[in-house]
């Protein structure tokens, strides 16, 4: 660990804001080396600030910082990506706003978590291409296989069977045959989709088009990333229309 | 651990709630206001209640006001069919600064945050579009912040109002007077190329 008054550069995607004083901010930001790390950016709600858009949540940034004992403190900024397709279309910023607070509460501080990093910066270029209406769902079961809850899709949890699947369950871990079902029902269409997020073809995945399939998926994955973090996502579905 | 007697301990405590006040803040305060003549103190404290008491948001807009309506809402000079979209009370005050403006407002009294969870329902948005209508508004100007929960906003209302078949703007983005392009962000000096004004208009 780095001592107390050591200058280190980063890189990093910016999750979230606080209000800090007068014109200060608290950024929490993703980094690729040293896991969630809490920063003070000085004076960024003033006009005239250097930092100007760039420390804004979503933006891929690198970054100068000033180790402190608590916060840290951002000396430089530079724009890697501020992700302007995401930012200028409110829908996708729903749904980046649904993965960055995931990361937020999955991350933990000061701990090396490239991966985390690495997804999440695919995840967002992903959506700035192109809104799929499973770029969440995909994110999240993938960011879940990786913290390890992985789930079980090709026999039932229950007794082995390896057809018939009709359900799913978050305490069993995975899909249950009509015998043993409990949980949530699933139906084949969606069954078929995860198994091809979490098989190695999510690109596939990510080009079908909207249906009630994607649907249950989608509200699949909110329900696992919930379970697992052990409690609600604010920003899931509140900017969806309708 | 409280070393003083109660009532100077009450006060120190109440300081010490304020926004930018900590403990060690709150104790100055206190000791300050308890050396000052007692009619100052008095005056603070009048100051305040009488604050509380008479201070309302304005029904129409929900700028902070003195009875039902505020003082913009209230003045008959004020034109009456643009409506300047804020997020704070402070912003109208920024807004007049200007000396550009002579519509009205509407405070929306924050902005749509979903890491927040923070929504367009808690916020002043229905409000705004019962008043279309009945005040024959023909533009509104969408003067959130240019931060992401800001423009997030705008983007909401603007899908709102614009099916509405009134003239919905959005204040530009650009680099301050007085400041240095080497320094300007990417965003704001490309917002700021983007919208650039012919030289002869």
């Amino acid at each position: 660990m780095r001592s107390k008054g050591a200058l280190y550069r980063d890189h990093g995607v910016v999750l979230r804001t606080y209000k800090l004083g007068e014109a200060d901010r608290i950024i929490v930001i993703a980094t690729e080396h040293n896991g969630k790390v809490r920063a003070v950016a000085k004076g960024v709600r003033k006009t005239r600030s250097k930092f100007g858009s760039r420390l804004e949540p979503m933006s891929h940034v690198a970054l100068q910082l000033y180790q402190g004992r608590e916060l840290d403190i951002v000396t430089q900024a530079e724009t890697v990506d501020h992700f302007r397709a995401i930012r200028e279309d409110l829908d996708r910023y729903g749904h980046a706003a649904s993965m960055l607070e995931a990361v937020d509460q999955m991350a933990m501080e000061r701990e090396d978590n490239p991966r985390l990093y690495r997804m999440l910066l695919g995840a967002l270029r992903s959506l700035a291409a192109d809104d799929s209406p499973l770029v969440v769902a995909g994110f999240y079961w993938k960011l879940l296989a990786q913290e390890g809850f992985r789930p079980e899709l090709d026999v039932c949890v229950g007794c082995g069977e390896d057809a018939d699947l009709v359900a799913f369950d978050l305490h069993e871990g995975g899909t249950l045959c009509r015998v043993c079902r409990s949980g949530f029902p699933l139906s084949a269409g969606a069954l078929d989709l995860l198994r091809r997020i979490l098989g190695g073809q999510l690109a596939g995945a990510l080009a079908e088009p909207r249906s009630a399939a994607t649907h249950e998926v989608d509200q699949l994955a909110t329900r696992a990333m919930e379970h697992h973090i052990e409690r609600r996502l604010k920003s899931v579905g509140m900017l969806d229309r309708g | 651990m409280s070393v003083y007697t109660g009532a100077v301990q009450d006060l120190i405590d109440e300081l010490g709630r304020l926004p930018g006040v900590g403990p060690k803040s709150a104790q100055r305060i206190a000791f300050h206001l308890l050396k000052i003549p007692t009619v100052d103190a008095v005056r603070l404290a009048r100051a305040i209640t009488e604050a509380k008491e008479r201070v309302t948001f304005c029904e129409r807009c929900f700028n902070l006001a003195e009875g039902t309506l505020c003082g913009i809402c209230s003045d008959d000079r004020r034109e009456p069919h643009v409506l300047c979209v804020v997020e704070e009370s402070r912003d109208i005050v920024a807004v007049e600064r200007t000396r550009e403006y002579r519509g009205r407002y509407h405070v929306l009294q924050g902005a749509i945050s979903p890491i927040e969870g923070i929504g367009p329902d808690q916020l002043k948005v229905k409000e705004l579009l019962a008043r279309i209508d009945p005040e024959g508004v023909t533009e509104v100007i969408l003067c959130t912040n240019p931060n992401i929960e800001g423009e997030a906003t705008a983007m909401y209302l603007g899908r709102l109002l614009s099916p509405l078949g009134l003239t919905v703007t959005r204040i530009a983005s650009g680099l301050p007077v007085g400041g240095d392009l080497e320094y300007a962000d990417e965003l704001t000096l490309g917002r700021a190329l983007e919208g650039r004004r012919s030289f002869d208009s």
